[in-house]
């Protein structure tokens, strides 16, 4: 982590704040501290921010502001940001059917890793990842913390479509896809929960700083919740943490 | 009732106004115009709000029959518009009676022609906006490109408005003339590159390729020099900003870029000249220059004190027009619940 927060131009109305150069819970909580700290500044002429693993781009109204300005109005920002008080993070407990014709991949990472389906399928739910960001496909979720025993490595050739629910793996990284898309993940598994539906209220189901655990279905519940899904009486199941993971 | 019909779809029609704003931090692309100068002229040339829904129209433009009367504007590149075999003047609004026909003869100066009509086209808003995420399959005509015998029809007539044409005056239109010079801020990851690497940037002439799409323009060139790997930890990409992947050729992102993508951006486009990457078509020449924050944003200034003084300077055109004799004036008016056109001339 830096000891001062990078502040660089994106264009002229892109700013994007660093707060280090890596992967860590701790620079991504920066991250989110420093949304929470704009949402509540009430800052005039600032349109929206995507946050991403250690850093903020932020895009702002140059009518409203000089770029050195708003450097200065965001390093005050910056400087009262240890004062944040985030709302407990949530548990989001998605439904997954494993193997079979929706996780055409797993007998892959059964190869790869030497591991039993049964030990893939175990360690692939027994952990929870949190959610760094979301980006790349409308809801898609990057998940941090995957057990490195069931690494590996992306399909040579990427698939030209991928079902909206599949669950993949991508080095050391697992994720889901919210829609239909191309990808080069190892699909493991599917999960009948939807992760964005624009129709929706809230159209995106995850918040980046909350958590994902995966727990195992068969294909006889996949159709039950899918067709709970469809009529829009599925609840997910939300576990709330009593207080934030450190 | 349909405004229009599609009798041929060209090689990309899509609706799209500004784009789908505030949803990026979920993911959610913005989509939305790709030249957004000629989306919001072309909608002030028909006395909608500049964020109105108009058609992209790709290269190839499609044929369009309308079932209705209506006032309608093109601007952006010039494909060729011909309204019953009689060519359109560029950049301006202008009357179509029910059964005309407008084609596009692919006359091919720029790459996107916009057309707008007056009331807006009427598709549902997905997320606060009209524009089509193509990749998303959402927003737009049903979250796809327009295809033969697609309706479309206006969203709100505004009662008692005059419809008169009228044409952008000079200094709002641009004829695409490649080779493109484009301004672009530095950054925010030029660190991740050698000295040489952006003066290779900065200094080489770079070509439009066929892979380029409303995602990202994808240039070939010189190849531009990393300090070390060329990827970066995934970050939030902006528009117009410019990305280099391993392989060492830029790629300009625009109106369907992801939020978020791994590879080290070198530099950003400046707003005022977006439309110039919008309008390049394969095989055009673009070469950077590199503007500070500080210049940039006097530029952007001054692009949105243009735009914002059109309507009133247009009005202006309109009522001399309408003094001269040289015009009509269309209303549309409603007496006991009925809503009739009536077109008005002096005697």
């Amino acid at each position: 982590m830096y000891a001062r927060a990078k502040y660089l131009p994106a264009g002229d109305k892109g700013l994007v704040v660093e707060f280090g150069n890596s992967i860590s819970k701790d620079i991504n909580i920066k991250v989110r501290s420093f949304a929470l700290a704009i949402d509540n500044a009430g800052i005039p002429g600032l349109l929206e921010y995507i946050p991403s693993y250690r850093s903020l781009l932020i895009i702002y109204d140059p009518l409203t502001w000089e770029f050195k300005l708003l450097v200065n109005r965001l390093k005050q920002l910056e400087d009262n940001l240890s004062m944040m008080q985030f709302p407990n993070p949530q548990i989001y407990c998605l439904p997954v059917a494993y193997g079979g014709e929706y996780g055409p991949d797993l007998y892959f990472i059964c190869e790869h890793t030497g591991l039993k389906k049964e030990d893939v399928i175990k360690i692939h739910s027994g952990v929870d990842y949190l959610i760094y960001m979301l980006g790349f496909t409308p809801g898609f979720p990057y998940l941090g913390g995957m057990d490195e025993r069931i690494a590996a490595p992306r399909l040579n050739s990427p698939r030209g479509k991928i079902s909206a629910g599949s669950v993949g793996i991508a080095g050391s990284q697992t994720g889901i896809y919210p829609i239909e898309s191309p990808g080069g993940w190892r699909i493991i598994g599917r999960t009948p929960v939807k992760l964005f539906d624009p129709d929706n209220e809230r159209p995106v189901l995850l918040n980046a700083g909350d958590y994902v655990r995966f727990y195992p279905v068969s294909v006889d519940e996949y159709y039950q919740i899918a067709r709970a899904v469809e009529k829009g009486e599925y609840n997910v199941y939300v576990i709330e943490c009593a207080a934030r993971e450190e | 009732m349909p405004f229009l019909r599609v009798a041929s779809p060209g090689l990309l029609t899509t609706v799209q106004d500004r784009g789908r704003f505030y949803f990026q931090k979920w993911g959610v692309p913005v989509a939305g115009a790709m030249d957004e100068y000629a989306l919001r002229v072309a909608n002030m040339l028909v006395g909608n709000h500049e964020d109105e829904a108009c058609l992209e129209i790709t290269l190839l433009g499609p044929e369009i029959m309308f079932l209705e009367a209506g006032l309608i504007a093109l601007t952006g590149g010039d494909l060729g518009a011909v309204l019953n075999d009689s060519p359109v003047e560029p950049w301006s609004s202008f009357p179509v009676e029910k059964g005309d026909t407008l084609k596009f003869t692919g006359r091919g100066i720029g790459c996107r022609a916009y057309l707008g009509v007056a009331g807006g086209f009427k598709v549902p808003r997905v997320m606060e906006s009209k524009s089509t995420y193509l990749r998303g399959s959402m927003g737009g005509m049903k979250g796809r490109a327009l295809r033969e015998g697609d309706e479309l029809e206006v969203d709100k007539q505004e009662l008692n408005k005059s419809f008169i044409s009228v044409q952008a005056p000079p200094e709002y239109r641009y004829e695409p003339a490649p080779p493109f010079v484009v301004r672009v801020i530095l950054g925010p990851q030029e660190h991740a590159f050698t000295q040489r690497g952006i003066e290779t940037f900065l200094k080489s002439k770079y070509v439009v390729t066929h892979e380029s799409d409303r995602m990202g323009c994808r240039l070939d060139g010189p190849v531009i020099q990393h300090k070390g790997e060329p990827d970066i930890i995934s970050d939030g990409i902006a528009i117009g900003s410019i990305q280099v992947p391993g392989k060492g050729t830029p790629i300009i992102m625009m109106a369907e870029r992801q939020t978020t993508g791994g590879y080290a951006k070198i530099a950003t486009v400046i707003t005022p000249d977006l439309w110039k990457i919008a309008q390049a078509k394969p095989g055009d020449g673009i070469s950077f220059t590199a503007v500070t924050p500080e210049q940039a944003r006097s530029e952007y200034i001054e692009y949105e004190n243009m735009l914002k003084k059109l309507p009133r300077k247009l009005a202006q055109l309109q009522e001399k027009q309408w003094e001269k004799g040289e015009n009509k004036k269309l209303l549309l008016v409603r007496v006991a619940g009925k809503e009739y056109r009536v077109e008005i001339k002096e005697l």
